[in-house]
C-alpha cells in the first residue's frame, strides 16, 4: 500500500511528461540543419518576418491564449488527478492504521550508496508522524490537481503542469517517508527541483525565471548547511539511518567538534547546520527571500508548493529529529529565536503589501514561523497541529486568491479590486472561512492550534521563549489586521477598476469543488484533532514517531486565562484596527503612510533584504568572479605561465637571431674572444691545480 | 582464466580499425563515409568486447585480473597489462563513449574525414592502454602517448584559435611529463624493475618519496587539472570540435586522477599524507575559484570548462583524504563526471552545429522551439549542480563525506561549491534554453534529430540510472579500494607510531 502511494504520483508524472514531450516534439520538427547560414538572404529574410510572426504569438502575454493547447492535455489531467486521488485516499486510511491501529511499517525497496561502512537504503519510513504528513501532502495535491484543471484550462501547456505537479507530490512523499537523512536530502533537493520547475513554468517570463533560480540557489544555501549535518552526524555516529542516530544520540551529548578553530558542542553543530537547511526550504528569517518572488508561478503551485506542503517540510525535518534536537538546547533556542523572528518580521511586511499572492506568501512565512517556535520549545506535536491546520486554510487563502485572479483576469493588485463580494459570492465566502482560520477565530481549525503554540512558547523553557511569546502575541494582531485588509480591500467598498468589476465571474466548478473541500477542512481540522496533536492523546497517537519535552502539554494545560485569552483579544484588535482603517476611515492608512515614510517604505521594501543581499552577496561574486577571470587566470596564471613562457621563448629566439648578423669578421671576432677565454680558464685552472 | 589476451583486443582493436580506415584511399564522400562506418563499427565492436571484461570480472577481489605479461624491452621492463576495480570503470566509460564520439562527429566533421576518424580510434587506442598497463614504461608511452592525437583533434579541426590552444596545453604538459619520466627512471633504479604490482608492494624511502610524489603531481595536476594549472582547459575545449572536448572532459582529465590512484597513494603512501594539506588548499581554491569564474563566462563551452575543474577539484580531494568513502566517491565522481560533462558537451555541440556560435548571448528561448533538447539539456545539468538522484550527486556526496572525517574546513568550503554550482548551472540553463524565442537567428532552429537523440538519451538513462542505483559501479571497484585505503592507512599509522616512539 505505501509503495502505492509513493509511486503512484511517480507515474503520474513520468506519463503526464511523456505525453508533454512527446507532444511537444511532434509541434516541432526535429533537424540538424547545418546548413543554415549557407542559405540566400532571402532564406533569412524569411525567418526573420517568421519569427516576428512568432514573437506576436507568444511575447509577452502569459497565458498563450492563442496557441492551440497541447495533444492529450486531458488525459494527462485526468491520469494524474486520479492517480493522486487514489493515493490521497490510501493515506487517509494510512493515518488510521498507523495512528491508531499502531501499525508502524519499514520497507526497504533498493540498496543506494553502499561503501565501506557507509550504508544507505531506499526504504520507506511509516510512523505517524509521516502518516501525519501523508494526509496533508496527498489530500491537498489531489484538490490542487483538481482546481489546476479549471485554472489551467487556457494553458497549452497542461501536460508538463500536471507533470511538474505530481513529480513535485512524488518528490514531498520521498521526502516524509524517508528512512534516513540522504532520502530524506533526495526528496528535500527533489521538492526544490520540482519548485523551480513550476515557479518558472511560463519560463517566457523574465521575472518568473530570475523567481526559480532564486529560489534554487537560496534554498542550495540552506542545503549546505544541511548537507554539512549529514556530514557531521555520519562522523559521530557512523550511519545515516534515524534509528542509530537516535539511538546513538544520548551518547553524543558532551562531545565537541573542532568546527573551524571553534570547539563547538557537537549535538548543538549538528542540529543547528541542519536547521540550517530547515530555515532555507521554510523561508525563515534570513533565507526567507525567495518565497515572495516564488508567487511567480500559477497560483496551484503557491498553494500547493509555497504554502501547505515544501514549506513546511523544515518544520517536518525537525520534528524527524526530535530526539537530536532534545538533547541540544542550544539548538532549541536558536530553532525559536528564528521562529520568533520570522513569525513578526514576515508579518509587519504582510501588513503594506498590494499583491493578493504577496500578502499570503508573507502569511505563510510568518506562520512557519510560528511552527518553528512550537520546535523550539520542544512541543513537537502542537508544531505538527499547526502545520497540519495551516495546509488546509492556507492552501484555501491561495486557491481562494487564485480564484479572484482568475476572476479579475489576472490582475493581483488589490487596489485595482474592491467589492468583489456581490460579483463572487461563493469565494468570498470561502475566503472568509479562510481568514478566520488564519486568524484564529474561536472554534475554527487555526484558532486551536495557533494557541496552543503561543501557549507552548509561554511555558517553554528557553533563553528565548519570553521573547518569543511576545513576538507571537504581537504576530497574531498584524496577522488579524493584514488578512482583514486583504478581504475589506478586495471584497468590499467600491470596485477601483470597473472594466474588470464588471467582467468578473465565478471559476468553473472543477475550482469550487476543492476550495469548498478546503473550507470544510479549515473549520474540522482543528477540533477532532486537537487531543491528538495538543492533548493528552499526544503519547499515544505519535508515540515513538516524536519526542516531545516532558510535561510540556501538562503545563500548557494550566496557564492562566488571561494568557490564554491573549491571542484573542489581538485578533479582535487587529479586525478592528482593519475595519477601521479599510472600512469606517479608508483616509486613515493613507495619512499613516505619509506621516511614516520612512516606516513605510522599510516595509514596503521588505526590510531591504533583497538589497543587502545584491550588495554583500551577489555583486560582490560577481565582482570576484570576473577579477579572478581576467587578473587571475588571464594576468597572473597565463602571464607567468604558458603565455610569459612562450613570450620569453620568443624574446630569447629574437636576441639569438640578432646576434648572427652574418658578417663574417663578427663571427671571428667572437671565436677569438671565446678562445682567449678557454686559454685562460685552462691556464688559470691548471694554475689552481 | 582468459584463453584470449583480452585487455590486449580491447586495446588493439581500434589500432586495427584505423589501419582499415587508412587502406581506403580516396578523398570523395564515399571514402568519408565509409572511414566513419568503420570508425562506429570498431568502436562498437572494442566496446561489445569490453563488456566481456566486465561479465567476468571478479569484483570480489582486490587483485589485478586478465593479467597478461611478455618480455619486452630490458629485464624489468615488460609488457604487462591488467585490470582492477579502480581501472576497469574507466576502460569501459572510454570504450563506452567513444561510440557516441562518433556519431556526433558524423555530419559536423566534413573535411579530412579519414584522418579525423584514424585520429579518435588511435587516441581510444592510448586511452584504454593507460588504464591498464601495469608496467610504468607502458603507461608513460600511452599517457604521454595520448597527447598526440588530442593535440592534432585540436590543431586540424578545432576553432580559430587552435593553434594557440593546442601549444598552451602541449606547454603545460610537457613540463610534468618531462618530470614524470625522471621519477620513473629514479623508480627504477631504486627497485630495478617498473613493474607497477611489484612497485605497489616494493617501499621507497622517505625522502625520495617526496621528491617522486612532487614529480608525478606536476603531471596528473595539470591533467587534472588543478588549480593553478588549469587554464589550458577552457582553451582547449573552446577550440577543440565537439568530440575532442567530450573526449577531453570525460577520459582525458581523468588520467590524472587515476594516475593519483595507481601511483601516488599506493608506491608514495607518506609523501601523500605529507602533502594532502597541500592538495586539500589547491582542491578547495579550485571549487571556489574556478565555480565563481564560472559565473562570469561568456561562452558556453569555456563556462563548461570551468565547472569541469570544480568538478576535479572534489576527484582530488576525495582521493587524498584516503578514506573509503573519498577514494571510491572520487572514483565515481569521475566516472559520472565523464557522463555528464560529456554529455554537456554534446549538448553544446548540437547547437554549435546549428548555429556556429558558443556565446551564451546569442542563444536564449531554445525551449520554445527544441522541446527534447530542453528535456536532455535539463537532465545533465541537474547532474552537473549534483542533484540527488543524478549520479553527480553520489560522487560529490561521497567525497564530501569522506573528507569531513579527515578535515572539516576542507569539507567546509568545498561546501560552497554546490551553491556556486546551482547558481552558474541554472543561470546558463536560463540564458539559453529559457526565456521568450526573440532572436531572428534562432527563428528557424529545430529539435534534436535522431541521431542526435541516439547520442544523447542513452546518457540520460546513465545518468538517472547511476543516481538511483550506483550498486554497479561502487561494487566493482569496492575491494580495489579497500585495499587501497587499507595499504595506505598501514603505511601512514607505522610511521607515526614510529614517531612516538622515538
Amino acid at each position: 500500500m505505501y509503495q502505492a502511494i509513493v509511486f503512484l504520483p511517480l507515474l503520474g508524472a513520468i506519463l503526464a511528461g511523456l505525453i508533454a514531450i512527446f507532444g511537444a516534439h511532434a509541434r516541432n520538427p526535429s533537424g540538424d540543419t547545418v546548413e543554415h547560414h549557407d542559405h540566400g538572404h532571402a532564406h533569412a529574410h524569411a525567418s526573420i518576418a517568421h519569427d516576428d510572426h512568432g514573437h506576436d504569438d507568444h511575447g509577452h502575454d502569459d497565458h498563450h491564449v492563442s496557441e492551440p493547447p497541447a495533444q492529450g492535455s486531458r488525459a494527462a489531467e485526468l491520469i494524474t488527478t486520479g492517480l493522486l486521488f487514489v493515493s490521497a485516499g490510501l493515506s487517509w486510511f494510512a493515518l488510521v492504521d498507523v495512528g491508531f491501529l499502531k501499525h508502524d511499517a519499514r520497507i526497504a525497496l533498493l540498496p543506494w550508496i553502499n561503501s565501506g561502512d557507509l550504508q544507505v537504503a531506499w526504504a520507506l519510513r511509516i510512523d505517524t508522524l509521516t502518516a501525519v504528513m501523508l494526509v496533508v501532502v496527498n489530500t491537498v495535491s489531489s484538490l490542487v490537481h483538481l482546481y489546476s484543471i479549471g485554472y489551467m484550462d487556457e494553458d497549452p501547456y497542461r501536460p508538463r503542469f500536471f507533470a511538474y505537479l505530481s513529480l513535485f507530490t512524488f518528490a514531498m512523499l520521498m521526502l516524509v517517508t524517508a528512512d534516513n537523512l540522504v532520502q530524506l536530502f533526495f526528496g528535500w533537493e527533489g521538492v526544490g527541483l520540482a519548485s523551480y520547475l513550476l515557479i518558472g513554468f511560463w519560463y517566457q517570463k523574465p521575472s518568473a525565471n530570475a523567481a526559480a533560480i532564486k529560489a534554487f540557489v537560496v534554498n542550495r544555501v540552506g542545503d549546505f548547511g544541511f548537507a554539512l549535518g549529514i556530514f557531521a552526524i555520519y562522523m559521530l555516529v557512523g550511519s545515516t539511518d534515524f534509528e542509530t542516530i537516535f539511538h546513538a544520540a544520548p551518547g553524543l551529548t558532551g562531545k565537541t567538534i573542532n568546527f573551524l578553530g571553534w570547539q563547538a558542542d557537537a549535538l548543538t553543530l549538528t542540529c543547528v547546520l541542519l536547521f540550517m537547511g530547515a530555515m532555507g526550504k521554510s523561508a525563515q528569517f534570513l533565507l526567507h527571500t525567495w518565497l515572495p518572488d516564488a508567487m511567480e508561478g500559477p497560483t496551484p503551485v503557491s498553494a500547493l508548493i509555497h504554502a501547505a506542503t515544501m514549506v513546511t517540510a523544515g518544520v517536518f525535518m525537525v520534528a524527524r529529529l526530535s530526539p537530536l534536537f532534545e538533547l541540544a538546547p542550544n539548538a532549541q533556542a536558536v530553532v525559536m529565536f528564528f521562529g520568533a523572528t520570522t513569525a513578526f518580521f514576515a508579518a509587519t511586511v504582510g501588513l503594506v503589501q498590494n499583491d493578493i499572492k504577496r500578502i499570503v506568501a508573507y502569511s505563510t512565512c510568518s506562520q512557519l514561523g510560528y511552527m518553528f517556535v512550537a520546535m523550539g520549545a520542544g512541543a513537537y506535536s502542537v508544531g505538527m497541529f499547526h502545520l497540519f491546520t495551516h495546509a488546509f486554510f492556507k492552501a484555501l487563502l491561495f486557491l481562494g486568491s487564485g480564484s479572484v485572479i482568475y476572476a479579475m483576469h489576472h490582475e493581483q493588485d488589490i487596489r485595482n479590486m474592491g467589492g468583489l463580494k456581490d460579483r463572487i459570492p461563493y469565494t468570498y465566502f470561502v475566503m472568509l472561512v479562510g481568514t478566520l482560520a488564519l486568524t484564529g477565530f474561536p472554534l475554527t481549525a487555526g484558532y486551536f492550534s495557533k494557541d496552543a503554540i503561543i501557549e507552548s512558547a509561554y511555558v517553554a523553557h528557553n533563553p528565548f521563549a519570553l521573547y518569543a511569546f511576545l513576538m507571537t502575541v504581537v504576530a497574531a494582531g498584524l496577522t488579524s489586521f493584514y488578512s482583514w485588509r486583504l478581504i475589506f480591500k478586495t471584497f468590499h467598498g467600491e470596485p477601483h477598476d470597473q472594466e474588470h468589476y464588471e467582467a468578473a465571474h465565478e471559476a468553473p466548478i472543477w475550482m469550487l469543488v476543492p476550495i469548498g473541500i478546503l473550507a470544510v477542512g479549515s473549520i474540522l481540522a482543528g477540533f477532532p484533532f486537537k487531543e491528538l496533536f495538543a492533548g493528552h492523546a499526544v503519547d499515544d497517537f505519535f508515540r515513538e514517531s516524536l519526542k516531545m519535552k516532558p510535561h510540556i502539554i501538562e503545563e500548557m494545560h494550566h496557564i492562566s486565562p488571561v494568557i490564554a485569552f491573549l491571542p484573542t483579544v489581538m485578533m479582535v484588535g487587529g479586525f478592528l484596527v482593519s475595519w477601521l482603517f479599510y472600512v469606517r476611515r479608508p483616509y486613515l492608512p493613507v495619512e499613516l503612510a505619509s506621516q511614516q515614510p520612512l516606516l513605510y517604505q522599510f516595509l514596503l521594501n521588505k526590510w531591504y533584504f533583497d538589497e543587502l543581499y545584491d550588495l554583500i552577496f551577489v555583486r560582490p561574486a560577481k565582482w570576484i568572479g570576473y577579477q579572478l577571470w581576467k587578473k587571475g587566470d588571464g594576468f597572473v596564471i597565463d602571464g607567468f605561465g604558458p603565455d610569459g613562457v612562450s613570450a620569453r621563448v620568443i624574446d630569447v629566439t629574437r636576441n639569438v637571431v640578432k646576434i648572427q648578423t652574418g658578417y663574417l669578421y663578427h663571427y671571428a671576432f667572437a671565436m677569438l674572444i671565446g678562445v682567449a677565454g678557454l686559454i685562460t680558464w685552462f691556464m688559470f685552472g691548471l694554475g689552481g691545480q | 582464466m582468459t584463453t584470449w589476451p583480452i585487455l590486449s583486443v580491447v586495446t588493439f582493436l581500434p589500432v586495427v580499425g584505423a589501419l582499415l580506415i587508412y587502406l581506403i584511399r580516396g578523398e570523395d564522400e564515399a571514402a568519408a563515409r565509409n572511414a566513419r562506418w568503420i570508425a562506429l563499427w570498431t568502436t562498437l565492436v572494442t566496446f561489445a568486447v569490453s563488456l566481456i571484461l566486465v561479465w567476468r570480472f571478479d569484483a570480489s577481489s582486490a587483485d589485478f585480473q586478465f593479467v597478461e605479461k611478455t618480455s619486452w624491452l630490458a629485464t624489468g621492463i615488460t609488457y604487462h597489462m591488467g585490470v582492477d576495480g579502480i581501472s576497469l570503470p574507466f576502460v569501459i566509460l572510454t570504450t563506452a563513449l567513444m561510440p557516441f564520439c562518433i556519431i556526433a562527429s558524423w555530419k559536423s566533421i566534413t573535411n579530412r574525414v579519414r584522418e579525423y576518424m584514424m585520429a579518435f580510434l588511435f587516441l581510444e587506442t592510448l586511452m584504454v592502454g593507460t588504464f591498464s598497463a601495469l608496467d610504468l614504461v607502458l603507461f608513460y608511452l600511452f599517457f604521454e602517448g595520448g597527447l598526440i592525437p588530442m593535440f592534432l583533434i585540436i590543431g586540424v579541426w578545432g576553432g580559430p584559435r587552435r593553434v594557440y590552444a593546442s601549444f598552451k596545453f602541449f606547454l603545460y604538459t610537457l613540463l610534468g611529463s618531462v618530470l614524470m619520466l625522471l621519477a620513473i627512471m629514479a623508480l627504477y633504479w631504486n627497485a630495478g624493475t617498473t613493474d607497477i604490482p611489484t612497485l605497489m608492494r616494493t617501499a621507497v624511502p622517505r625522502g625520495m618519496q617526496t621528491w617522486a610524489w612532487l614529480a608525478f603531481f606536476a603531471s596528473f595536476a595539470v591533467k587534472m587539472p588543478m588549480w593553478p594549472v588549469h587554464t589550458w582547459l577552457p582553451d582547449a575545449h573552446v577550440e577543440a570540435p565537439t568530440a575532442g572536448s567530450v573526449i577531453l572532459a570525460a577520459i582525458l582529465l581523468k588520467m590524472g586522477g587515476y594516475g593519483f590512484l595507481r601511483f601516488s597513494l599506493p608506491m608514495f603512501p607518506l609523501a601523500s599524507h605529507d602533502f594532502a594539506p597541500l592538495i586539500f588548499t589547491l582542491s578547495v581554491i579550485a571549487i571556489v575559484y574556478t565555480s565563481l569564474v564560472a559565473l562570469m563566462q561568456e561562452d558556453v563551452k569555456k563556462l563548461i570548462a570551468y565547472s569541469s575543474v570544480a568538478h576535479m577539484g572534489f576527484v582530488t580531494m576525495g582521493i587524498f583524504a584516503g578514506t573509503m568513502q573519498g577514494v571510491a566517491g572520487g572514483v565515481f565522481q569521475m566516472i559520472s563526471h565523464g557522463i555528464v560533462s560529456g554529455a554537456l558537451f554534446l549538448c553544446v555541440g548540437i547547437v554549435y552545429d546549428r548555429m556556429h556560435t558558443r556565446e551564451i548571448a546569442a542563444y536564449g528561448g531554445l525551449v520554445n522551439r527544441m522541446p527534447l533538447y530542453a528535456f536532455v539539456f535539463m537532465v545533465f545539468t541537474m547532474a552537473n549542480v549534483g542533484l540527488p538522484g543524478t549520479s553527480g550527486f553520489v560522487g560529490e556526496f561521497m567525497v564530501l563525506l569522506g573528507t569531513f572525517k579527515v578535515s572539516i574546513p576542507t569539507a567546509f568550503f568545498a561546501t560552497f561549491g554546490v551553491i556556486l554550482s546551482a547558481a552558474y548551472a541554472l543561470w546558463l540553463y536560463r540564458k539559453v534554453v529559457f526565456g521568450a524565442m526573440t532572436k531572428p537567428s534562432l527563428a528557424s532552429i529545430k529539435d534534436l534529430t535522431f541521431r542526435e537523440g541516439l547520442t544523447l538519451f542513452p546518457l540520460v538513462a546513465l545518468t538517472i540510472l547511476f543516481g538511483v542505483y550506483p550498486k554497479p559501479v561502487l561494487d566493482m571497484s569496492a575491494a580495489s579500494v579497500q585495499q587501497l585505503v587499507n595499504n595506505y592507512n598501514t603505511a601512514v599509522t607505522a610511521v607515526k607510531a614510529a614517531a612516538l616512539l622515538h
